[in-house]
């Protein structure tokens, strides 16, 4: 991709992941993420976007080794993780990249205290010494995270959706990991505790240069919350970009679709607006297999020859 | 814009609900009064535990055993149903108050076709031979956009995917020709394109069969898009009600301003920090003496803690229970963010009228 090449701290190359169901005639292969590739360089916010089922969990899930890809390869700190490793190597990619996930409630164990829970990072992988050292890491970290010295006893029932959140990101910064894959960190919650969780995440984001890859379904948060957007449909990214542009400047038809129906709180727009529909019928790719191309600087789009064509006029004529 | 002379179909007043629970009692509705004029849509908003659900299942008459419903009237037709027997309810849920759950997929029940959950209730309330009914119910899916809907009527729901099984639920609940559609989140377990769909459908079928319609949810994307009146709850009351322009445009209270700016818009810039709500809601089961929202209100005074504000007119469609609105209150606005937010819009929208 056109940006930096330098400094990349996760690539993913040619990413399959199907899942098997079945068998004989009634077998099925779902493409949970088919052919993907994409590149996350350190510091950044990569926000992974698309409706339910598009495969973005998968590919997150992926990446942290919780599943074997059926084909493709994943770099972390330009080493294959992907793959049989050895149990220092898994050690390393389990240390330098940690999770947040979407269920504050199921994602916390509720017969570990926080300290513990908060803890555990450091235990297995031995970075500290005694109980002591233990304490006040997990103290430092949930301060960092709103939370106060207190609470390091108490169990994850005694907190609100927002704070279990909060010790959910607590758990995954505390050894600090080069990578951080945010799985819709925010959906769970209240639309009143949304606000400072998004606000806590990217003041750390800002002040610790955490590197993120966010996925979510909500776009305008994905817009405010990311440096680089990709936009997944079907197993396969249809289109990424810079966030302002690509918004603004939308080109695969789905895109539009997606951005058409983001609800906006706004009623004398929302009263008048229409609708784009997506008919994904309307690739012909029987002829010309489809591929990535940069059709303006940072901006890619899947499409085959003749579509790349119309796109390249369409956007011609807007100019 | 609501004529004068449109005619009220439901009223509710001073509405409260408590439920016993082993911790205590949780009272989760504390005194809520509205009322719901024919063929417009109310949305309710609210965050999780607001009230907003158990004050519909009121409506239903669907309380869990644990409820009571410490007092209040809901009166539909002139008549108070509140106490009325279950006999009774049978005639009235379904046939005159239809609801659509959150779910899909916990909505339908999962071994039966689902043209048959359609017909059943054509056979059942409408009298009629299975044949007819299955013609009405074909109809009606097709009504619902549901493709190819002679092949869908014989399919189970796990055949569907989320957008067409709550198709088959809006089909469930106009089959019997509802006055009032009460729609508790329709698309929240959706995706935004379906979601798109699902509400322009609700839309399309309310101005055709002219249901009065109570919308509940909590994206305000959602209520811009489908509300002619809101209402805002929390901790169990109405803290703000009016049309869906002086909510949006014209916000006074402090809880309806938090939520308009706690979600980025599309033109927001990263290095801007959202408005935030500090705390978390009250513990329904020891309301807070005074104003619910008081703790979590950075413009609180004095009096908030200590005596519950009363609603404050600021037209004739716009109430806010907010001290702020009181003669002798220190003159408070609203988030500068939420200011040039509403402002923008209201400009784009001038020019491009």
């Amino acid at each position: 991709m056109g940006r930096n090449e330098e400094n990349i701290v996760l690539e993913v190359r040619n990413l399959k992941q199907y899942f098997k169901s079945g068998f004989g005639k009634s077998k099925i292969v779902v493409k949970a993420v088919d052919d993907i590739s994409f590149k996350i360089r350190k510091g950044e916010t990569f926000g992974l976007v698309g409706e339910s089922g598009c495969g973005k969990t998968t590919t997150g899930r992926t990446i942290i080794r919780l599943y074997k890809p059926t084909s493709g390869e994943i770099y972390f700190n330009g080493k294959l993780i992907s793959g049989k490793l050895s149990k220092e190597e898994r050690l390393e990619v389990t240390k330098g990249i940690q999770m947040i996930f979407q269920d504050p409630i199921a994602s916390l164990n509720p017969r570990m205290t926080v300290k513990e829970i908060v803890g555990e990072g450091l235990i297995i992988n031995k970075l500290v010494k005694d109980d002591e050292e233990l304490t006040q890491k997990v103290v430092d970290i949930l301060k960092l995270v709103g939370l106060t010295e207190d609470h390091i006893n108490r169990y994850p029932h005694e907190f609100s959706g927002g704070q279990r959140q909060r010790i959910g990101i607590a758990r995954a910064l505390i050894s600090n990991p080069s990578l951080i894959i945010a799985d819709e960190p925010i959906s769970a919650l209240d639309v009143s505790i949304r606000a400072q969780i998004l606000n806590m995440l990217n003041r750390l984001k800002k002040s610790l240069g955490l590197t993120i890859l966010f996925i979510a379904h909500d776009l305008s948060v994905v817009k405010y919350f990311s440096d680089y957007v990709a936009v997944m449909y079907n197993g396969k990214i249809v289109e990424s970009g810079r966030p302002d542009e690509l918004f603004s400047n939308p080109i695969h038809p789905y895109t539009k679709a997606l951005i058409s129906a983001i609800p906006i709180p706004d009623p004398l727009f929302e009263k008048g607006r229409n609708y784009i529909t997506y008919d994904p019928l309307i690739h012909d790719y029987s002829k010309e297999k489809p591929e990535m191309h940069e059709i303006l600087p940072d901006h890619f789009v899947y499409a085959s020859e003749s579509e790349l064509k119309k796109y390249k006029e369409s956007i011609g004529c807007a100019k | 814009m609501i004529p004068i002379n449109r005619q009220k179909i439901l009223e509710v007043k001073d509405l409260a609900v408590s439920f016993n629970t082993f911790a205590g009692k949780v009272q989760a509705v504390r005194g809520v009064s509205f009322d719901l004029y024919s063929g417009e849509t109310l949305a309710i908003v609210g965050e999780s535990g607001s009230g907003k659900t158990v004050t519909n299942k009121v409506l239903m008459g669907i309380l869990p055993n644990n409820a009571k419903i410490e007092r209040g009237q809901v009166i539909y037709k002139g008549r108070d149903l509140i106490g009325i027997d279950e006999k009774e309810w049978e005639k009235i849920r379904g046939s005159e108050i239809a609801m659509i759950f959150q779910d899909p997929f916990s909505s339908l029940n999962p071994v039966t076709k689902v043209g048959k959950q359609i017909s059943e209730i054509f056979i059942l309330k409408h009298k009629m031979s299975r044949k007819e009914a299955r013609e009405r119910s074909i109809e009606l899916m097709r009504e619902v956009g549901i493709p190819e809907p002679e092949k869908r009527y014989s399919q189970y729901p796990f055949q569907l995917s989320g957008g067409m099984r709550q198709r088959i639920v809006i089909a469930i609940a106009l089959a019997s020709r509802p006055e009032i559609l009460i729609c508790d989140e329709p698309t929240t377990a959706l995706d935004v394109t379906i979601q798109a769909q699902i509400l322009n459908l609700i839309d399309k079928m309310r101005k055709e069969k002219q249901v009065s319609t109570i919308f509940i949810t909590h994206d305000l994307g959602v209520v811009a898009h489908v509300a002619d009146r809101v209402a805002v709850m929390y901790a169990g009351k109405i803290v703000e009600y009016g049309t869906v322009e002086e909510i949006f445009y014209d916000p006074k209270h402090p809880y309806t301003w938090g939520l308009l700016s706690s979600i980025p818009d599309m033109d927001m810039d990263v290095n801007e920090e959202l408005f935030v709500i500090q705390g978390a809601p009250p513990n329904m089961l020891y309301p807070p003496e005074g104003d619910a929202f008081a703790q979590r209100n950075p413009f609180a005074m004095e009096i908030d803690y200590k005596r519950e504000p009363p609603m404050f007119k600021v037209s004739d469609t716009h109430y806010a229970a907010t001290w702020l609105l009181h003669p002798k209150a220190p003159k408070v606005e609203m988030p500068d963010m939420l200011k040039r937010r509403i402002e923008n819009s209201l400009k784009q929208r001038r020019r491009n009228a």
